[in-house]
């Protein structure tokens, strides 16, 4: 039937015009270039995920394209019963699908993962970034290596972290709003916190993400390995400037970072 | 149960006990919310797509929320919040649920109506006051609720963290309530009716797929909201009583410090995923359900796979209770946590990778007949097979710091609970309208319907995919802020085109079934698809009691097809043929 027949292989062609629609979209490159050590290994997993998924995603739609341009024929023989054992059939896609996915996550994703969680070098940088509707408080302990003492009814419109500047530990904290600079090659140790409402530390190029839990100290670390100015960007919604809280982040050579670093005034002065 | 028939025009059709009633109640509540939470979607793409770009038209609809013909970031907030919680909950959910659910449930098993007619009425009356108190939460001083569908505290529970904070996040939760306690009326219900009111010869391996999933479904409910039950309750203490049961020390907004301590931020992450993540189970199950019920009449072949396909589902169900962490991998909860629910959360490939193939596999020499309801069978599995890959992504928490919280994700659960939910709800529709009103929907405006949707729906949310490997954040009012988001802009204003194109389908839809109630073609048979199933043994419309006479026994299972026009209808007496056994 001439009807049939134009259904099945329009439809056929649509399902093969979504396979190629979205292997135009997978072979562009959308991601930003990795500037970090551990994000080599977050980029090897979505590339391995992407390889993976789009392979399925192409046998899935090349097979429902076959099984329904095979409908343009009618022949007398189709129907009858199921199939004996037909189990079978959905075993190996099934065993398949285990192998990339739970593997995936148990030989290439968990080890990243407990490094990444695990303990910091033990000549990581310290820096702490605090998230404030809406922008972000960025604070380097000083020479001591300490950081001040902060309480919450200390802050003010002078005051963004509310540091005590009583505290002799805060007198070489160094404070800055929206802006952070951190030398290539070393280890940063992040101290991420909020004192009103989660908010999350976002830059795509270094592969890293966390949120800032108010009420909680979250310690992240990672090494820049490339120079440059990345933009950082709140990724959980926050109110009403959740859109415009963003900073900078300067990836410089060391000894630039260290003269940058005694440049700045401490705060707690 | 009274079979005595409704008599005046308020029993028949405003506080009927009617589950057919009730489903058409529901499904018609689930269409205009649609439109409505639609034009929210709208309302947002066109902000997201040109956000320095002024329109008068809707300032003069909206004079406050766009004044100056600009959207204020605060409504763009509680308009993103709100078709959030609107499609999920008061969309999908009444549609699947509410609507298939009340309508097939007694007449795919062979019973006059549920078990518990007037819980049933209740279900669906509490869910119109919650339908209203989320739509008027728009109108209240501040707006409605703006800290995203998922609520996070603090910002949903501190009225100064952002104007939906005020009274509009007191109604969402009000509303919410009400409607957990509505779907577990529901849940209730479908599980004791679907237990105890099958027809004679009805076993649980002859039941249509439809019930089975709606079934699942319904435990998944009664296991999983409890806790954010007790969640919205804690919730609007610590808003309207000073507790602090997700509020630490030392907040601090403007210069006021306020006086909660020892809450934790993360409880309500944890007590609402335990019930988001079944959820979208609990949305997706039923649209699947259908398409099996639509496949095999449509195709003439049984289905392939029915009980590892049963199976499945239950693996899926009780897997689906132990993942919900893969939302919070970079919450800050404990880092070995995310390990854990990232093995769990990649088990469930297997299990749904079963139930696609046999979907796949139910097409297999078949007699395909391309009418509607199969076009959308057909498209939703393309849908399933391109979002559950996203799923891969996300559940491995690795890739995860990455995408979460970006474009990705939106496009992954716009296919799954959004795409393939809808195609379910499009395909039952256009098979089951015969039944419900004695006409067929129009199928020439049905092609339509699927020509413009399916590929609309690829261009709208594959992209979005992608644009999240860019890492373009959610709930973002203004991109053009960040100059790594600047090279999207075209992309972002392709979506919002094929976005306006996918909403202008869906108007053909309900212009269809409008024009098909009163003038869509009669008609001729009982039977239109030559299914097996029950329901197609009343008469149609059914009346109240379904059957005029007794109820149906059952000989067979529901998808007994064979060569040529050859079927089994379930409530005939079968003559077994030899070397074939049974479903």
């Amino acid at each position: 039937m001439p009807v049939r027949r134009a259904a099945a292989w329009s439809l056929a062609c649509l399902m093969l015009a979504v396979l190629f629609g979205g292997l135009a979209l997978a072979l562009r490159s959308w991601f930003p270039p990795v500037a970090s050590a551990h994000g080599a290994a977050v980029q090897t997993m979505l590339n391995f995920t992407l390889l993976a998924t789009g392979a399925f995603f192409v046998a899935g739609h090349l097979v429902l394209a076959w099984l329904i341009a095979r409908a343009a024929r009618s022949k007398p023989e189709t129907g009858g019963p199921p199939a004996r054992a037909g189990w079978l059939i959905g075993l190996l896609p099934a065993l398949v699908m285990a192998l990339v996915a739970e593997g995936g996550v148990l030989v290439l994703a968990l080890p990243v993962w407990a490094r990444y969680y695990g303990p910091p070098p033990k000549d990581a940088l310290q820096v702490e970034v605090t998230g404030r509707q809406f922008f972000w408080v960025v604070r380097y302990p000083g020479t001591d290596g300490l950081f001040g003492r902060t309480a919450p009814t200390l802050i003010s419109t002078d005051n963004a972290l509310g540091l005590d500047r009583t505290d002799p530990d805060a007198s070489d904290d160094v404070v800055l709003l929206n802006e952070m600079q951190l030398p290539r090659d070393r280890p940063a140790r992040l101290r991420l916190r909020s004192t009103d409402v989660i908010h999350s530390f976002w830059v795509p190029e270094l592969r890293v993400k966390q949120n800032l839990v108010p009420g909680m100290s979250v310690e992240i670390w990672f090494t820049p390995t490339r120079a440059g100015e990345y933009e950082l960007a709140c990724n959980q919604i926050c109110g009403l400037g959740h859109y415009r809280m963003r900073g900078v982040l300067n990836v410089v050579e060391p000894a630039a970072f260290a003269g940058w670093l005694k440049e700045q005034s401490p705060a707690g002065s | 149960m009274s079979h005595v028939e409704p008599a005046s025009f308020w029993t028949r059709y405003v506080f009927s006990r009617d589950h057919k009633v009730i489903g058409l109640q529901y499904y018609f509540t689930a269409m205009a919310m649609a439109v409505f939470g639609g034009l929210l979607a709208l309302l947002l793409r066109l902000q997201i797509s040109w956000p320095e770009r002024q329109w008068p038209w809707l300032e003069k609809l909206m004079p406050d929320a766009m004044a100056g013909g600009v959207m204020k970031p605060e409504f763009y907030l509680a308009v993103v919040t709100m078709h959030g919680t609107i499609m999920v909950f008061f969309v999908i959910s009444f549609a699947l649920l509410g609507g298939f659910g009340n309508y097939l449930i007694p007449l795919q098993i062979g019973a006059r109506d549920m078990a518990f007619p007037f819980l049933n009425m209740l279900s669906y009356w509490l869910i119109v006051p919650a339908s209203l108190l989320m739509l008027g939460s728009f109108l209240v001083t501040g707006g409605a609720a703006a800290s995203g569908w998922t609520a996070y505290p603090p910002l949903s529970a501190v009225e100064q963290a952002v104007p939906g904070s005020g009274l509009g996040q007191t109604l969402w939760i009000l509303a919410m309530a009400l409607f957990i306690a509505s779907f577990t009326m529901g849940g209730l219900n479908y599980v004791t009716t679907i237990l105890n009111m099958r027809a004679r010869g009805l076993s649980m391996f002859r039941l249509p797929l439809t019930v089975w999933t709606l079934f699942i479904s319904g435990i998944l409910g009664l296991l999983a909201f409890p806790p954010l039950t007790a969640a919205a309750i804690m919730l609007l203490f610590d808003r309207e009583a000073a507790t602090s049961f997700f509020l630490p020390a030392g907040l601090v907004f403007g210069e006021t410090v306020l006086s909660h301590q020892g809450g934790s931020p993360l409880l309500w992450q944890h007590l609402f995923w335990f019930l988001g993540h079944p959820e979208v189970y609990i949305l997706i199950l039923p649209a699947l359900g259908i398409a099996f019920d639509v496949l095999a009449p449509f195709v003439r072949r049984p289905v392939f796979g029915y009980r590892s396909t049963v199976y499945a589902l239950w693996v899926i169900a009780a897997l689906s209770m132990v993942v919900w962490g893969h939302h919070m991998y970079v919450s800050g909860m404990n880092p070995l946590l995310g390990e854990v629910f990232a093995v769990g959360t990649l088990a469930i490939t297997v299990p749904f990778t079963i139930v696609v193939v046999n979907l796949l596999a139910s097409l297999w020499r078949g007699r395909f007949r391309f009418d509607t309801p199969l076009l959308f069978v057909l498209g939703m599995m393309s849908f399933i097979g391109t979002g559950g890959l996203g799923g891969l992504f996300l559940g491995n928490a690795v890739s995860d710091m990455y995408l979460h919280a970006t474009y990705f994700v939106v496009g992954h659960f716009h296919f799954m609970i959004g795409w393939v939910t809808l195609f379910g709800v499009f395909a039952g529709t256009y098979y089951w309208f015969p039944k419900i009103c004695g006409r067929r929907l129009d199928e020439r405006l049905g092609k339509v319907h699927f020509w413009l949707s399916f590929p609309s729906v690829y261009v709208v949310f594959l992209t979005m995919h992608f644009i999240g490997f860019t890492g373009m954040m959610r709930h973002i009012y203004d991109p053009t802020q960040y100059e790594f988001l600047k090279p999207l802009a075209g992309w972002n204003q392709l979506v919002t085109v094929a976005a306006i194109v996918l909403f202008l389908a869906q108007i053909v839809f309900l212009v269809n079934i409008a024009w098909s109630v009163k003038w869509g073609q009669k008609l001729t048979e009982a039977d239109p698809w030559g299914a097996n199933t029950l329901e197609w043994t009343t008469p149609t419309p059914p009346p109240h009691g379904n059957w005029p006479g007794a109820l149906p026994e059952v000989h067979c299972g529901p998808y007994e097809y064979g060569f040529g026009e050859e079927r089994q209808p379930q409530a005939e007496p079968a003559p077994v043929r030899a070397g074939e056994a049974l479903a």
